[in-house]
């Protein structure tokens, strides 16, 4: 199991410290910026490791960076603190994206990013958390990770405790059949301690989703299913922030962030082949400078 | 008129064993919990329920979402008894088993309740003979089949104290005591008989029939040890080296396919030493059963105290 580094999470609270005393421009800038550094941190790791996500994980960055720098109640270095709230990233094939944010949160150094898929780090292509801290649970499959956010906010609610369950969804992973077991699970059961952001890209491995197994009407399929539903932009730290922080009703609530997959590459945004081809150097240079602006 | 009928043991449903012992340690243990899929009464968690109504997740007829709800359950300290026939336990939600459960290291007791083919005449569909290939399979999961009530009894507290992902295979075909109240150990085999010529290494359901099957060998002069394998991942591996070196040959008998359950795991002990004994496996072989009630299916199969007397006596008769 990997451990926190004291001095970045301490610059983590600093952050989350300046963040809550800001007024909203600031706190945008602070967002944007982090995630973009998070973002060329991840295309290096892929760069390096040459293999990785490359599309899904700038599609989900924003998201990740505002739940981690704003939103959750954790503590990296105390990942095992009970009444932490809960991040599952269901779509765990991004775990580049997971690792660079938690990397950049203090839960582990940023030196073990370079391991990231190399032989036997625990860096692995999909998160597993017996060996990183701030991993919740292991996912890769697809459509796993709902069921177990439902199991960790029922068990929230039975220990009266106040801690709240985020799941990240993928939109194309939403054509696995057990999220809509879990959905109708969570609606049936008023899991208002449930938040499902579902990083709505459009595009899954192959092709477009609505071209591959039609998703819409996405908000009403989970209204239908017992869900309250908030649509933002999903780039829009500041709308992010506010759905994922709103007080919460009588159900479980979905967040469709609507994104768009490889955002802040231009060469890359809304690219099917993006999926998981690995940038060249040359295209990691182009990238980083994109983003650094 | 007819020969002296020899008296009929009394036999039990494992089921009703496993619900009392799980209530009574929800009485103790505030963090029991149980997650079934429509099976409130299948399961026999009437009583559970009605003391714990809270503590009683009901999901529905939604396999993979149960396992998933188990494991956000333990990922968050509660103990979770996952309850569901184990067909759709283990086949529908194998995928939830393998990464929620045991990559995961999350500390759920997955309950196959009527494995085999407890459910005879439904048909192969409800059977769970796949159950023990499958779940051998999977990298840290332990696998435990009780042969009696007190040992369901002994498991399931076992299971409940382990913190460990574990599968117990929760018997609702109606079988005598066996065990004599001797705790569940985990991993060892318990020895049930002594013998000198032949081991039969059984579990669950053929417990009682190896130990039929032995007294009736006895009478021929051949003499049968009677191994309880009620663990099967992993497995006692020193009790089948031992068998090995004591007697002649080693016979396993299972109510499962005997692609990749305990017939299986003792054969890979068994040749990979340097003098491997002759065995005979027994159990079912990549067959879907005919129409028929579990004890016609097992009689089909092959799997009654006869069938187990005659391959023991068949490898005592092998000459070494």
């Amino acid at each position: 199991m990997l451990v926190a580094d004291p001095g970045t999470a301490a610059a983590w609270r600093r952050f989350r410290q300046e963040f809550s005393d800001s007024g909203p421009e600031r706190r945008r800038e602070m967002l944007r910026e982090r995630a973009n550094q998070s973002r060329t941190t991840d295309l290096h790791m892929i760069g390096r490791a040459g293999l990785g996500h490359v599309g899904g994980d700038m599609s989900v960055l924003d998201i990740l960076t505002t739940l981690f720098f704003s939103v959750l109640r954790v503590d990296p270095e105390k990942p095992d603190w009970a009444d932490r709230d809960r991040f599952v990233l269901s779509k765990g094939h991004t775990a580049g994206a997971l690792y660079a944010t938690l990397a950049a949160a203090g839960f582990f150094p940023t030196a073990e990013l370079d391991t990231f898929a190399g032989p036997l780090s625990a860096l692995n292509g999909h998160p597993n958390r017996v060996k990183v801290p701030g991993v919740e649970t292991n996912t890769g499959p697809l459509g796993h990770g709902l069921p177990v956010s439902v199991g960790m906010a029922v068990a929230a609610r039975l220990s009266s405790s106040s801690r709240h369950v985020y799941v990240v969804l993928g939109d194309g992973e939403l054509q696995e059949g057990s999220n809509w077991e879990a959905a109708m699970t969570a609606g049936h059961r008023h899991l208002t301690n449930l938040t499902a952001v579902v990083d709505r890209n459009r595009l899954q491995q192959g092709a477009r989703t609505e071209e591959t197994n039609t998703l819409d009407p996405l908000d009403d399929k989970f209204r239908a299913f017992g869900w309250d539903v908030l649509e933002v932009d999903g780039h829009d730290h500041l709308a992010l922030y506010d759905a994922f922080t709103a007080p919460r009703g009588e159900r479980p609530t979905c967040v469709i962030a609507n994104t768009t997959k490889g955002r802040g590459v231009s060469f890359m945004e809304d690219r099917v082949e993006w999926h998981h081809k690995v940038p060249s150097a040359e295209q990691i240079v182009a990238a980083s400078a994109e983003l650094a602006r | 008129m007819s020969a002296p009928v020899a008296s009929v043991p009394e036999t039990f449903d494992c089921r009703v064993a496993f619900a009392e012992e799980l209530s009574a340690l929800a009485r103790e243990d505030e963090r029991i919990v149980a997650v079934c899929n429509d099976s409130v009464g299948s399961s026999n968690l009437v009583q559970f329920q009605k003391e714990f109504p809270d503590r009683l997740i009901n999901v529905g007829i939604a396999e993979q979402d149960m396992v998933g709800v188990g494991a956000g359950l333990a990922l968050s300290g509660y103990i979770p008894f996952v309850c569901g026939a184990s067909p759709f336990l283990t086949g529908r939600a194998l995928e939830q088993i393998k990464a929620d459960v045991a990559y995961s290291q999350s500390p759920v007791v997955l309950c196959g309740m009527s494995p085999g083919m407890a459910y005879g005449e439904l048909g192969p569909t409800h059977h769970s003979i796949e159950d023990l290939s499958w779940l051998r399979a999977i990298a840290g999961l332990d696998v435990v089949v009780p042969a009696d009530p007190a040992e369901t009894r002994s498991a399931v507290r076992w299971a409940a104290n382990a913190a460990r992902p574990a599968f117990l295979r929760v018997g609702r075909f109606k079988v005598p005591a066996v065990t004599g109240n001797r705790p569940f150990t985990f991993g060892a085999a318990t020895t049930l008989r002594d013998g000198s010529d032949v081991t039969v290494v059984a579990a669950g359901t053929m417990v009682s029939r190896a130990l039929d099957a032995a007294a009736e060998a006895a009478e021929q002069g051949v003499s049968v040890r009677v191994l309880n394998m009620s663990t099967i991942a992993p497995l006692d591996e020193d009790a089948i080296r031992l068998a090995m070196r004591e007697t002649r040959g080693i016979v396993t008998a299972e109510e499962a396919t005997t692609t990749g359950g305990l017939g299986a795991a003792v054969a890979a002990v068994v040749v990979t030493e340097r003098t491997p004994v002759p065995m005979r496996m027994l159990g079912i072989h990549r067959e879907f059963a005919p129409t028929g009630t579990t004890a016609f299916l097992l009689e089909h199969f092959g799997l009654t105290a006869a069938d187990i007397r005659q391959a023991a006596l068949a490898l005592a008769h092998t000459d070494a």
